[in-house]
């Protein structure tokens, strides 16, 4: 354990390093980049709760990826889950004009897993009733979300000449925790994050206490062995992809429920691909994850908030970096052959 | 739209899409799955825009782009190959890596978040439009004789259907396969420098998803290099149509776009078993 944290510290430390290069490469002091960096996140109540909105939908993503994963699945596709979610969440909330909150807010809550869920499903049947690799399916699906929302949105979901649809009903909200925490001042973070919290606490078990949930990550980690013990193989990872969808669905708690109260294009992009990161480094415990979320959550406010002396775009560069360092000090700590995947994971891509 | 147009159309958006494909054709073979096809295009086609300002020149251009992917890959080789990355893992490190960083540098060369000024190298009219299609078809044939012919070409095969009798006859895995991820990225690069010729600069994002279109069609044609051209050229046609469609009647435009993606789920699903029958058996 304490070799693992080790590796994952040092993998951040030779990414920050390249981060600094690139802020020295491009003419400006890192020391005041990263000030800037830090005021703009931990910085302030503002900031601090703006970097808490930044890292929930990353809880729900990560945790999608890290469902997968336990059965030897790699969900790339958690971005188009996300975004058809988001729009069912967003045009489904305009049309509950009058329901109260208790009743909104569930109902809500269960369209996103489902449209989540259902958006994973073809690809979790091409991959374990044809071989098709689920990052195939997963690309396409995400291809196919993203033009299929625009359609949608230009067909009629939106306003006019806008790429966003109308404003949900007045219980579809999630409250701010500015409401409860006058110090988050008017920041975007929202119940979205202990609904997050709360998911990740009550899923990551389900592995380890449940006969599915074993099932499960004995399906991934090897499937012939698991034939042979007479578990369906093949339903539980299927079972373990569309939740993982479902999951990654959840995400739009915390951008449509509670931050914009309609959906609009390009909503939450990149969360679903950030979940991975996320998954890696949070290495499937509650702390890790939520440390990884709040660290992926830091790195894009605090984006936006160098952005005016260094492009916001190089923290994808430094998220890249960090995904490769950590995956390399994995192996590094591990001090074994490389193996490459799961053996389940194999198929075709 | 009338025939000749739509044909011209398709065999000039078919280009990319080629490249892209007989790159992962090599990379895939050879046991080292590449979903960062996509990155390396998006390099390709920056450095192809970069290199022809600098220069001046459509030489220098598609050389900037060739070696600009082949070692943007090389990192991927390097994590994969080398140091027992999942190839999925690092390849979605790449593609971020490869949208962040050519938007990065986009801003912080040309002062601009959409789009590098107009490459005056890529004007070419006449001959110079027919290098890269040209370049390609070479591309194709000489990857054709390399995987049928040449004794290396079936070491590569080797490497990624059954590494283990590789390694008995004395030969390692190993560099086969860094080679065969560089080789991709270099020949995607290409593909991309054909998008950025095509509109004579760089956009940010310009590749769109062609990469993965690419790898779509590699694993149609049962990674076979000939028949994954010909995807291409079914790719390509959809693109086209879309255009035409698109100069008619806006407002379907979005929809049409999910065409080729929607296509390719309904054929694999059409397919059924012999969708992944083909998979090179040591591919991870």
């Amino acid at each position: 354990m304490n070799r693992r944290v080790l590796g994952v510290v040092m993998a951040l430390l030779a990414a920050m390093i390249l981060f600094e290069c690139v802020v020295l490469g491009y003419g400006e002091s890192p020391r005041a980049v990263l000030r800037m960096l830090f005021e703009g996140t931990w910085g302030s109540g503002y900031g601090i709760g703006q970097t808490l909105f930044k890292a929930t939908p990353l809880l729900f993503t990560g945790l999608a990826v890290q469902v997968g994963l336990r059965a030897g699945l790699f969900n790339i596709g958690a971005e188009g889950q996300l975004v058809v979610a988001s729009f069912a969440v967003g045009w489904l909330g305009t049309k509950l004009g009058g329901l109260p909150a208790p009743v909104a807010i569930p109902l809500l809550l269960a369209t996103a897993f489902v449209a989540g869920a259902a958006w994973a499903l073809p690809t979790a049947i091409l991959r374990l009733r044809q071989n098709v690799h689920e990052v195939l399916g997963a690309i396409l699906s995400n291809r196919i979300a993203d033009a299929l929302v625009a359609a949608l949105l230009a067909g009629g979901a939106a306003i006019k000449g806008t790429v966003h649809t109308a404003d949900m009903g007045a219980g579809c909200m999630l409250p701010r925790l500015g409401a409860f925490v006058p110090a988050l001042g008017a920041s975007a973070a929202s119940l979205a994050l202990p609904l997050a919290l709360v998911v990740v606490a009550a899923v990551l078990p389900l592995f380890r206490k449940t006969a599915i949930g074993r099932e499960i990550v004995l399906s991934g980690s090897n499937p012939t062995a698991s034939t042979a013990a007479g578990v369906p193989v093949g339903l539980r990872r299927g079972l373990a992809y569309v939740a993982s969808g479902g999951l990654a669905g959840l995400g739009a708690a915390a951008t449509v429920l509670g931050y914009k109260g309609y959906y609009e294009q390009g909503l939450g992009s990149g969360a679903g691909f950030l979940g991975l990161a996320v998954a890696l480094l949070g290495r499937g415990s509650f702390f890790g994850l939520a440390l990884a979320a709040l660290l992926f959550g830091t790195l894009q406010q605090g984006g936006l908030a160098v952005n005016a002396i260094v492009p916001k775009e190089v923290m994808d560069v430094f998220a890249g970096v960090v995904i490769v360092a950590v995956a390399i000090a994995d192996r590094w700590v591990a001090a074994v052959p490389p193996v490459k995947t799961p053996a389940a994971a194999q198929g075709a891509a | 739209m009338n025939g000749k147009t739509l044909l011209l159309q398709t065999l000039a958006s078919a280009v990319p899409y080629a490249f892209a494909a007989v790159g992962g054709t090599i990379c895939e073979r050879s046991g080292v799955a590449n979903i960062a096809l996509e990155g390396a295009m998006l390099v390709g086609a920056f450095a192809a825009a970069a290199g022809g300002l600098a220069s001046g020149s459509l030489f220098v251009a598609l050389v900037s782009a060739f070696v600009a992917g082949g070692a943007f890959l090389a990192i991927h080789g390097l994590a994969v190959v080398r140091l027992g990355v999942s190839s999925i893992v690092s390849g979605v490190a790449m593609n971020l890596i490869a949208a962040g960083g050519t938007r990065f540098l986009l801003r912080a060369i040309y002062g601009s978040s959409a789009n590098s000024p107009t490459v005056e190298a890529f004007s070419a009219s006449g001959a110079g439009r027919l290098i890269l299609p040209a370049l390609a078809i070479v591309a194709l044939a000489a990857t054709l004789f390399f995987f049928r012919k040449t004794a290396l070409g079936h070491w590569l095969v080797a490497a990624g259907e059954a590494p283990e009798a590789l390694v008995a006859t004395g030969h390692s895995v190993a560099p086969i396969r860094f080679w065969a991820v560089v080789a991709s990225g270099a020949l995607a690069a290409l593909g991309g420098a054909a998008l950025a010729v095509d509109l004579r600069q760089f956009q940010g994002g310009m590749t769109a998803g062609r990469g993965f279109i690419a790898l779509a069609a590699v694993i149609l044609s049962g990674w076979r290099p000939g028949r994954a051209a010909l995807a291409c050229l079914g790719f390509a046609l959809l693109d086209a149509v879309q255009v035409g469609l698109q100069a008619e009647q806006s407002g379907h435009a979005e929809l049409l776009s999910a065409f080729p993606y929607l296509a390719t789920l309904l054929l694999l699903i059409a397919l059924g078993k012999r969708a992944g029958e083909r998979t090179p058996r040591a591919l991870s």
